[in-house]
C-alpha cells in the first residue's frame, strides 16, 4: 500500500530500550537531533530509573511532521538493545509495528508476535569484530544501531556526520570511531533488510528552533535575570538546573583573567539551608534561587512560611516528581500544586507559575524573579520532570538588551535620607505592596526583619488590632499579585461551547493534540492554559460562560481543581476532572476518550 | 509592652568614637529578658565592642533564630538592620546575606537549644563554609521560653528546676566547633566583661566564622545550687587559657610583654589579637593541643575560657569560591546579564 506507507512519512514513534549506564543517551541524542537538523519535528522522552547502572532504560523518539509535542502513546519501532525487557518491548509495539534487536544471538522464539515484524542485526557480533575493549565495544553498539536506524529509516548520513563531528570532535579518533560503527550499522541494514513503510524526509518544519530542557532554559533564565546567589541541595528531577546555571556563570560570569565570579553557588547541607540561604541573600538584596522537587518543599515549608510573612523576595524552582513520599523520582507529575500554594502553616498563599515547556521555563524564571521582588514574597516556579529534564523543540528565547529587572520597591539612601521615619510594612501606596529597606545602605532604614507577629513598623507586637493590620495587607498584596502574574491562554473552539477544557503546564502539548483530534469529529472545544496562581479575573470568567468546565492535570487528587473551587467563585458540580497519574507525561488519546466520554455523558443527563 | 525604645539622652561629656558616636548609639531596645539575665551582659559587652571598633551601625547584620538567646539582637545596635529567622536556622539566613553582600558584618546570635539541638547541622555547616561572621552561642544549658527543659549542653548529672536529672552527655559547641576545623573558637562567661568584650572584637575582625561559647546563666531555671551553668559554679570553675588583648589596626601595641608570655595573631583587617598567657603554657594556634586541654579541664568539671583556637590562614566562604572583591548586590545588571548577542552563541549548540 504506498498511499498508507505515505502517509507514515515523518509521522511514527520509535522507542529504544537500554541498560542505563552504557552510554547510549550520547547515540539517542544523536539520534534524534539528526531528525531535527532534517527539518522535521521530534519529541524525545527519556525514561530513566533512579539508578547508576544495570537496570533498564528507554528513550523514546516521536516524529511528528504535524509537530505535535506530546508522548505519543505508540510504538511504532521498539529498537530492543537490553535482553531484559525483551518481553516487555515486544509487547508494547503498536500492531503492524516493528521491533530490531542484536540477533548476534538469535531469539525469534521469544520475539515471536504475528502483527510485529521482528528485524536482527548482529550489533554485537559486528562491533566485537571491529573494536577492542569492552566498554568501547559496548558503547560503539550503540553507535551501530543508529547507523541502522539511519539505513531503515533514510536519515542523511552527512547529517549524522556532521553532528558527530560538532559531539565528539573535540577528542581526536573518537569521531572516526564513531562513524565507523555507525557505518557498520548501517551498511549491514542496507545491505540485508527492507526499507521501512515509515521513514523521515526532508522538510522545513522546525523554523528557528532550538531543542532544549527545561531545566537547561530555566537556568539560562537566571542567568539573565541576574540571580547571584543560587544554594541547592542535589535532588533528581531538579539536579541538572543548577548545573547548568553553574556551567553558564562559568563562562559568562567569571573575570577571563583573574577567575574571579561573579555568582556564588552554594551547595547546601539540606534543603532546609538551601532556602534559608536564599532568604538570607534576597533579605540582603541579591536576585537568589533554588531548585528543588517534590520532598524538598516538603522540608522548606517552614522557611517558605517565614519569606511569606516577613515579606522577603525568593524563587523556588520545583521540578516536580511523582509523589507521594520519595514516590517515584525519575518520573513525571503535576503532584505539588496545593503543597506549593500554600505550604508552610498559618495562612499563606503563594505565587506559582505553570510553564508549558522549555521556552516557558525560560520566560518564567525571569518573570519569577520580577514578581519575587517587585511582591516581595516567595514565587514557585512549578515545571516537571517531562518539561525539566527532556529535550523539547521550542521557539529560541530571545533577549531585550533594553530589559532591567523589576527590583521592586527598594529605598535608596538618598529617598531613606528624607524620610522621616521609616516604617517597613505600611501599605504606603494602596496596593498592598510595602517599601522595603536593604542592610548596608543606610541606618535610617534599620528594622527588625521577623517571623513573629510585627505591626506596621516593623515591631514586635501580640497586639490584636496591630497583627490584623499586617495580615490583611497581606491579603491586599495577593489580590496586587493578582493583576501582575502572567496572564492565561484563552483558545476560542471557533463556535461558542458550552463545555470548556482548563488545563496547565505540561498537559498542553496532548490537550492541543486532541483538540485537533476532536475537531475533526466537530468537537473542539473552548481552552484556558492556566498560567499562574493567583487566578486573575480571566480564569473566573472562563469559569462563568461554560455551563461545564474539564479541568485537565496530572495528579489523582485533582489538585488543580481543587484550588479552583476554592479560589474562584464556581458551583462545584460543574467542574470535572481528566487526570493522568502514573508517573508518563501525558498523550492525547486517552484525553481524546476521556472528553467524549464527558460529552456524552452531558448531553445524556 | 512589647517594645520600648530607649531614650537618647546625649550630654556633653559623653565619650565619643571615630565615627563620633557616643556608646549610646549602639544600644538597642530595652531587653525584655528575665532580671539579672547571662544574655543581658552579653548585649553590653557587644554594645562595648561595636562601639569601641567604631563600626559602622548600617554596615552591621545582626541575625539569630529563635529562643531567649536570640530576641537580643533588638538590644544592641538599634541602627543595624536585624533578623530573626527560624529555630536553628540563623546560619543558613547568614550564608546567604553573607555571599549576597560580603562587606556586610554579621553577627549572629544563638543559643543553646537553637544551635546544638534544632540547628546543630546548619552550626557545623556554616563554620565548614567558614562563613564571615561573628558567632555568639550564649548557653545556659535550659529552654527558657518553654520553661525550663534541659537543652543538648545540660551536663550529666545537672538538676533541673523540677527535680529532673540530665543523664545524656553533653554536646559541647567548644569541642564541636574544633572538631569541624572552626578558624576562630573561644569561650567566656556573661559575667566577664573584661575578657569577653576583646573577644567579640577579635572575633568581628577576624575572616571567617568567629564562634564564642559565653556561659550566660539562666536566672529563673538553670541557677540554683545543683546546676553547672549557674553564676556561682561558672564563677568557681572559670578558667582563662589565656588573655586576649585586642589591637585595632593602625595603632601599636602599647603594653609592654614579658619575653615568652605573650604572643600577636595578625588579622586580615590589619588589627592584631595579643595573647598573654594565664600561668601555664597555652598556644592557641595549636588545633589538637587545645582539644587536649580543654578536655583536661573539663574533666577536672572546669571551664577553660579565652580564645582557645584561631586559624588565619583558612580562607572564608568568598576566598573558597572566588568571588570579585566587591559586594554581589552591588553590581549592576550589565554586569551580571551577559546580553542579546551571547544568547545566540549559547543557543548555537542547541540547533
Amino acid at each position: 500500500m504506498p498511499g498508507a506507507a505515505q502517509e507514515r512519512l515523518n509521522e511514527f514513534t520509535l522507542k529504544v530500550a537500554n541498560v542505563n549506564g552504557t552510554g547510549s543517551a550520547s547515540a539517542n541524542t544523536l539520534l534524534m537531533k539528526s531528525i531535527f537538523r532534517m527539518g522535521v519535528p521530534v519529541v524525545g522522552k527519556n525514561y530513566f530509573p533512579s539508578n547508576i547502572q544495570g537496570l533498564p532504560t528507554w528513550f523514546e523518539i516521536r516524529v511528528s511532521g504535524q509537530g505535535y509535542r506530546a508522548r505519543s502513546g505508540r510504538v511504532d519501532l521498539a529498537v530492543a538493545m537490553n535482553p531484559q525487557t525483551y518481553a516487555q518491548d515486544l509487547a508494547e509495539v503498536s500492531p503492524g509495528g516493528y521491533l530490531l534487536y542484536d540477533s548476534t544471538w538469535p531469539r525469534s522464539h521469544v520475539l515471536a508476535r504475528e502483527d510485529v515484524t521482528v528485524l536482527g542485526v548482529p550489533f554485537a557480533e559486528l562491533c566485537n569484530g571491529a573494536f577492542d575493549g569492552a566498554r568501547t565495544r559496548i558503547l560503539m553498539k550503540n553507535m551501530a544501531y543508529v547507523g541502522a536506524l539511519a539505513a531503515l529509516l533514510d536519515l542523511e548520513m552527512e547529517v549524522v556526520e556532521e553532528l558527530a563531528q560538532a559531539t565528539f570532535g573535540k577528542k581526536a579518533g573518537l569521531v572516526e570511531a564513531n562513524m565507523k560503527a555507525i557505518h557498520l550499522g548501517y551498511d549491514y541494514a542496507r545491505e540485508r533488510l527492507e526499507p521501512l513503510p515509515f521513514r523521515i524526509a526532508q522538510m522545513d518544519a522546525t523554523g528557528n528552533a532550538i531543542m532544549m530542557d527545561g531545566n537547561t532554559a530555566a537556568a539560562l533564565g537566571c542567568l539573565y535575570a541576574g540571580a547571584s546567589v543560587g544554594a541547592w541541595y542535589p535532588i533528581t528531577p531538579s539536579t541538572s538546573l543548577m548545573d547548568a546555571f553553574r556551567a553558564y556563570c562559568a563562562r559568562w560570569r567569571a573575570d577571563p583573567e583573574t577567575s574571579e565570579r561573579r555568582y556564588c553557588v552554594v551547595q547546601a547541607e539540606d534543603e532546609l539551608a538551601a532556602i534559608g540561604i536564599v532568604l538570607g541573600a534576597g533579605w540582603a538584596g541579591a536576585r537568589a534561587f533554588t531548585p528543588t522537587s517534590g520532598p524538598g518543599i516538603s522540608l522548606m515549608s517552614e522557611f517558605i512560611g517565614y519569606g511569606y510573612f516577613a515579606e522577603i523576595p525568593a524563587v523556588i524552582f520545583d521540578v516536580q516528581r511523582v509523589g507521594p513520599s520519595t514516590g517515584m523520582p525519575t518520573r513525571t507529575q503535576q503532584c505539588d500544586i496545593l503543597t506549593c500554594a500554600y505550604a508552610s502553616h498559618g495562612d499563606t498563599r503563594h505565587p506559582l507559575l505553570f510553564p508549558a515547556d522549555p521556552a516557558e521555563c525560560f520566560e518564567m524564571a525571569v518573570a519569577a524573579f520580577d514578581l519575587a521582588e517587585r511582591l516581595q514574597t516567595p514565587v514557585f516556579v512549578l515545571s516537571d520532570l517531562d518539561i525539566g529534564m527532556n529535550d523539547w523543540m521550542v521557539p529560541p528565547p530571545t533577549w531585550d538588551d533594553s530589559r532591567r529587572p523589576d527590583r521592586g520597591k527598594v529605598l535608596t539612601a538618598a529617598q531613606l535620607e528624607q524620610i522621616g521615619t521609616f516604617r517597613r510594612y505600611d501599605d504606603v501606596d494602596g496596593d498592598g505592596i510595602p517599601w522595603r529597606s536593604l542592610p548596608g545602605v543606610h541606618s535610617r532604614g534599620a528594622y527588625f526583619t521577623r517571623g513573629s507577629g510585627h505591626n506596621a513598623a516593623g515591631q514586635y507586637t501580640e497586639d490584636a488590632a496591630e497583627y490584623r493590620e499586617v495580615v490583611d495587607r497581606l491579603r491586599r498584596k495577593w489580590a496586587t499579585a493578582a493583576t501582575l502574574v502572567p496572564a492565561p491562554v484563552l483558545q476560542r473552539a471557533g463556535r461558542p461551547t458550552s463545555v470548556g477544557l482548563i488545563s496547565i503546564g505540561s498537559c498542553d502539548g496532548a490537550v492541543q493534540e486532541a483538540q485537533d483530534r476532536l475537531g475533526t469529529e466537530g468537537l473542539r472545544l473552548d481552552y484556558l492554559r492556566i498560567r499562574a496562581f493567583p487566578f486573575n479575573a480571566d480564569v473566573q470568567a472562563f469559569l462563568d460562560s461554560h455551563e461545564r468546565v474539564l479541568v485537565v492535570e496530572q495528579n489523582r487528587d485533582a489538585q488543580l481543581r481543587t484550588l479552583l473551587l476554592s479560589e474562584c467563585s464556581v458551583d462545584g458540580r460543574k467542574v470535572e476532572s481528566i487526570l493522568s497519574y502514573d508517573g508518563l507525561p501525558m498523550s492525547a488519546e486517552p484525553l481524546v476518550a476521556a472528553v467524549r466520554e464527558h460529552l456524552r455523558r452531558g448531553a445524556a443527563a | 509592652m512589647t517594645w520600648i525604645k530607649k531614650p537618647q539622652v546625649d550630654y556633653p561629656g559623653l565619650a565619643k568614637n571615630a565615627l563620633g558616636l557616643t556608646r549610646r548609639d549602639y544600644e538597642g531596645t530595652v531587653s525584655t529578658l528575665c532580671a539579672g539575665c547571662g544574655h543581658d551582659s552579653v548585649t553590653a559587652a557587644v554594645v562595648q565592642a561595636c562601639w569601641e571598633l567604631a563600626l559602622a551601625p548600617h554596615r552591621l547584620a545582626k541575625m539569630s533564630g529563635i529562643g531567649c538567646s536570640s530576641k537580643t539582637p533588638a538590644y544592641f545596635v538599634s541602627g543595624a538592620h536585624g533578623l530573626n529567622g527560624v529555630h536553628g536556622r540563623m546560619p543558613s539566613l547568614a550564608t546567604g546575606a553573607a555571599a549576597a553582600n560580603r562587606a556586610m558584618q554579621i553577627i549572629g546570635v544563638s543559643g543553646d537549644g537553637d544551635s546544638l539541638s534544632i540547628g546543630l547541622g546548619q552550626f557545623c555547616h556554616a563554620m565548614r563554609r567558614n562563613v564571615n561572621m561573628l558567632y555568639l552561642i550564649e548557653n545556659n544549658g535550659v529552654y527558657g521560653l518553654t520553661k525550663g527543659q534541659f537543652s543538648a549542653s545540660a551536663d550529666v548529672g545537672s538538676k533541673a528546676k523540677r527535680g529532673e536529672i540530665n543523664m545524656q552527655p553533653p554536646i559541647d559547641p567548644v569541642l564541636t566547633a574544633l572538631a569541624q576545623g572552626a578558624s576562630f573558637v573561644a569561650r567566656s562567661f556573661s559575667g566577664d566583661k573584661a575578657q569577653l568584650v576583646p573577644l567579640i572584637k577579635a572575633g568581628l575582625s577576624h575572616q571567617g566564622f568567629a564562634l564564642i561559647d559565653v556561659l550566660s546563666p539562666c536566672v529563673t531555671f538553670n541557677d540554683h545550687e545543683d546546676s553547672t551553668k549557674s553564676y556561682a559554679y561558672t564563677r568557681q570553675y572559670y578558667h582563662p587559657a589565656v588573655h586576649t588583648d585586642f589591637v585595632p589596626p593602625a595603632e601599636e601595641i602599647r603594653a609592654r610583654y614579658d619575653e615568652g608570655e605573650a604572643m600577636s595573631v595578625d588579622l586580615h583587617d590589619g588589627s592584631r589579637i595579643v595573647l598573654r598567657k594565664a600561668g601555664e603554657g597555652y598556644d592557641p594556634t595549636d588545633r589538637d593541643a587545645a582539644f587536649v586541654r580543654i578536655r583536661e579541664r573539663m574533666r577536672a568539671g572546669e571551664w577553660l575560657t579565652g580564645l582557645l583556637y584561631v586559624n588565619t590562614e583558612r580562607e572564608d566562604m568568598h576566598g573558597l569560591n572566588h568571588s570579585i572583591p566587591e559586594p554581589l548586590v552591588s553590581l549592576p545588571h550589565e554586569a551580571l546579564c551577559p546580553g542579546a548577542a551571547a544568547l545566540e552563541q549559547i543557543l548555537a549548540r542547541h540547533r
